[in-house]
């Protein structure tokens, strides 16, 4: 009886409180029956044609069968599907198992080396016999993951070089970084992608050519270097001065102070705030179709514009939206994980 | 050396700022640092020429003009959404501005609603509540994991391709109506300026008089009735108001068979991108407010209510003056994020400044000037707005310590 009474007053404990709980529920009432119907009992999963899902008249998720070859993988040759394909469980596996602690710490550099050479060689064949296949033709799924993940992977050391740039005793280099990581951050990354589409090109030699692909990956290097940067920044503060001061005692070189005693503490304590970053970085790789790569955002939206499914947009969006929450969420989790495993944080 | 010069060493040596405390080798090592400079900046000064090079080799290679003289010429492109008198005889440089202006319209709604919203979040969040608090955690979670550009196309197809036609559109509200072509809403005619203005020298009235209660309070101890206040203030305006409202009718959006006539309308782009950006930066936002309220130590609210505090002013003189300290940086820069996002609206066709850009660079090619000139105004957004809350939180500062 006093169980109940307590669970009374947790939603009924006041005139607000019940007020609140009242609303919550006429809210649940007036709108989950409805919702339900539509995603789930008037849901067609195995239509054929849009005809047969708009008889039944709720969700039509029969679109993502219709459509998942061309949003996940883009315009890539049908018959080589495999490919991109492959490349994708290699990186997830990789990185998963990178975190998992799985792969040995000695053998991490050779792994992700390897690994970036097996994903471009899957990608681009042109030996072994498999066919090539231009990057103008990536797309989906793969093409997101590849442009966050290499993009991460460029823009760090980058972001080290900047931010032990922030800091350094020589005015003109801090002023320079300094410059640079508040220009990139104050403007949008789209502006960057446009500057990159349209201006890289002229900026080069005339011989030189860049493809779309690369522009972009330059875009979204610079930028997200500049965000790393400041994670890395925050570590590089939190280290504390006595460190610095005994390891310069100890007669080791300025260099070797900075690289073996300041910057290993310094990245270990930024680490949930790169996480943080990347993930950033993942959700804005869906930026880059504005200039027109067919990451997995654009290349849904290709899918929607065949006119007879394209009243299904929603199913659609809302599919591909889980796509990006899972990893999004993982990682999110991974961080506070992290946070707390390194004893920072609000806790 | 004797005891006296080992301590003032050792004073100058903890005075001194850090980069001359590196210099250990003194006149070597500081002409070493200079040397290294001159070497960046050599550096830095080579590739600026390198670039600059090719940049007048390609342009003048494929006779691309430079400068800023196109923005004299007639633009040709009509804009759907404008605050100022735009057609397709008016310039680029106007174009730009229409498009400047319709960013700036955007930024600050978008950071009203989605600060408003935010509030709401983060008190949910913080609800003891057992349905409130994991509902507000669920939206938080569904709406931060995914990318800002799907939701504002999730909103865009929902709000063009599934809602009812003009015709046959219910209201929502009596006066508003959802439906294709937009949000339709009641706005006021042109004669109920004077009661609108008649609310304006209210509120300025009550801020005055707010100012006089406060002090007199402070001197005198005498409380000023809060309820007298705020009739004094709002009960003339709101009498005009109601007697005006009673007379002239609201300039309602009357629903025809193929479209809406009068009212005010909200485009679907426009509603579509304010709905996208408020609903995704409420999320950041209450979890910046949830976790500055958090950081508030509990022993401080108990120890107001300890002396006797009510509710409201434990939560007005105690936990949100150290809550807003905590809050203030990372709201300023996730306002920042709010201006920037709405770049996204070249996505869903909404004419801001970048989507105005890029129709002139694709129109005349000079996109060396057009990107520079709006990376220029966009950098200029960033800073005034980190201008602002630095203002603010430095004003705070102030106003928490005296």
């Amino acid at each position: 009886m006093r169980a109940f009474a307590g669970l009374w007053r947790r939603f009924f404990g006041s005139l607000g409180n019940s007020l609140l709980t009242l609303g919550v529920l006429a809210f649940g009432v007036l709108l989950l029956p409805p919702l339900l119907r539509w995603a789930v009992i008037d849901a067609s999963f195995t239509a054929r044609t849009p005809l047969e899902c708009r008889a039944a008249g709720g969700a039509c998720w029969a679109i993502v069968h219709e459509k998942y070859r061309l949003i996940l993988f883009g315009r890539f040759p049908y018959a080589e599907e495999w490919r991109p394909l492959a490349a994708m469980l290699l990186i997830v596996g990789l990185i998963g198992s990178a975190c998992g602690g799985l792969i040995p710490r000695r053998a991490l550099h050779l792994a992700g080396l390897l690994g970036a050479a097996a994903v471009a060689l899957l990608m681009w064949g042109g030996v072994f016999g498999l066919a090539h296949v231009e990057s103008t033709n990536w797309g989906g799924l793969p093409l997101t993951l590849i442009l966050s993940v290499s993009g991460m992977t460029m823009a760090f050391p980058l972001a080290v070089a900047l931010a032990l740039g922030r800091r350094s005793r020589l005015q003109l280099v801090s002023a320079l970084c300094i410059a640079f990581i508040e220009l990139l951050r104050g403007v949008p990354l789209v502006s960057l992608l446009f500057m990159a589409s349209f201006m890289l090109p002229l900026f080069m030699p005339g011989h030189v050519q860049i493809d779309e692909l690369l522009r972009a990956l330059i875009a979204i290097v610079l930028f997200s270097s500049a965000y790393l940067a400041e994670a890395i920044r925050g570590g590089l503060q939190g280290v504390p001065a006595t460190q610095e001061e005994a390891a310069r005692s100890l007669g080791l070189s300025r260099t070797r102070t900075t690289f073996l005693v300041v910057l290993p503490q310094a990245l270990r304590s930024a680490i949930p705030g790169m996480v943080n970053v990347f993930i950033a970085l993942f959700k804005d790789t869906s930026l880059v179709g504005i200039v027109g790569l067919m990451d997995l955002l654009l290349a849904t939206k290709q899918a929607l514009g065949d006119p007879a499914w394209r009243s299904f947009a929603l199913e659609a969006y809302l599919f591909v939206a889980a796509l990006y929450f899972g990893p999004c969420y993982f990682m999110s989790r991974y961080s506070q994980a992290l946070e707390h495993k390194l004893g920072l944080g609000d806790a | 050396m004797n005891e006296d010069a080992a301590k003032e060493a050792l004073r100058a040596y903890r005075m001194a700022p850090p980069h001359t405390l590196a210099a250990k080798g003194g006149r070597a090592a500081s002409c070493r640092d200079l040397l290294l400079q001159a070497t960046i900046f050599g550096l830095v000064i080579a590739i600026a020429g390198f670039l600059a090079a090719n940049l007048a080799g390609n342009l003048s290679a494929r006779s691309i003009r430079t400068g800023f003289a196109f923005l004299d010429s007639a633009a040709g492109f009509e804009i759907g959404e404008s605050f100022v008198a735009y057609d397709g005889h008016s310039t680029y440089a106007k174009a730009l501005f229409v498009g400047l202006l319709n960013t700036l319209a955007v930024s600050a709604g978008g950071i009203l609603l989605s600060t408003v919203m935010g509030a709401g979040i983060g008190l949910g969040r913080l609800s003891r509540n057992p349905l409130v608090a994991p509902l507000a955690g669920l939206y938080v979670e569904a709406i931060r994991n995914v990318p800002l550009l799907l939701q504002l196309y999730f909103w865009y197809v929902l709000l063009t391709e599934l809602l009812p036609h003009d015709g046959t559109a219910p209201a929502l509200l009596p006066g508003f109506y959802l439906a294709k072509s937009g949000l339709h809403f009641p706005v006021l005619g042109e004669s109920s300026r004077a009661p609108l203005m008649t609310l304006g020298a209210g509120f300025v009235a009550a801020t005055a008089l707010h100012y006089f209660a406060k002090h007199r309070q402070a001197r005198t101890g005498i409380r000023f009735p809060a309820w007298l206040a705020l009739a004094l203030a709002l009960l003339p305006a709101s009498l005009l108001l109601a007697r005006m409202l009673a007379t002239v009718p609201l300039d309602l959006p009357i629903q025809r068979r193929f479209g809406f006539v009068g009212g005010g309308t909200l485009t679907p782009e426009l509603t579509a991108l304010l709905l996208g950006l408020s609903l995704y930066n409420a999320a950041f936002i209450g979890e910046i407010l949830r976790g500055a309220v958090r950081s508030v130590a509990p022993g401080q609210s108990e120890a107001a209510a300890a002396l006797g505090l009510r509710t409201g002013h434990k939560l007005r003189f105690v936990v949100l003056p150290q809550a807003l300290r905590v809050a203030v940086p990372p709201l300023a820069s996730q306002y920042l994020n709010v201006a920037k996002n709405s770049s996204l609206a070249v996505a869903i066709g909404y004419p801001d400044l970048m989507s105005v850009g890029n129709t002139i660079v694709n129109q005349t090619g000079q996109a060396l000037e057009v990107i520079s000139m709006v990376m220029a105004a966009y950098l200029t957004l960033s800073l005034s707005i980190s201008a602002f809350m630095n203002w603010y939180n430095a004003r705070l500062e102030a106003w928490s310590t005296s």
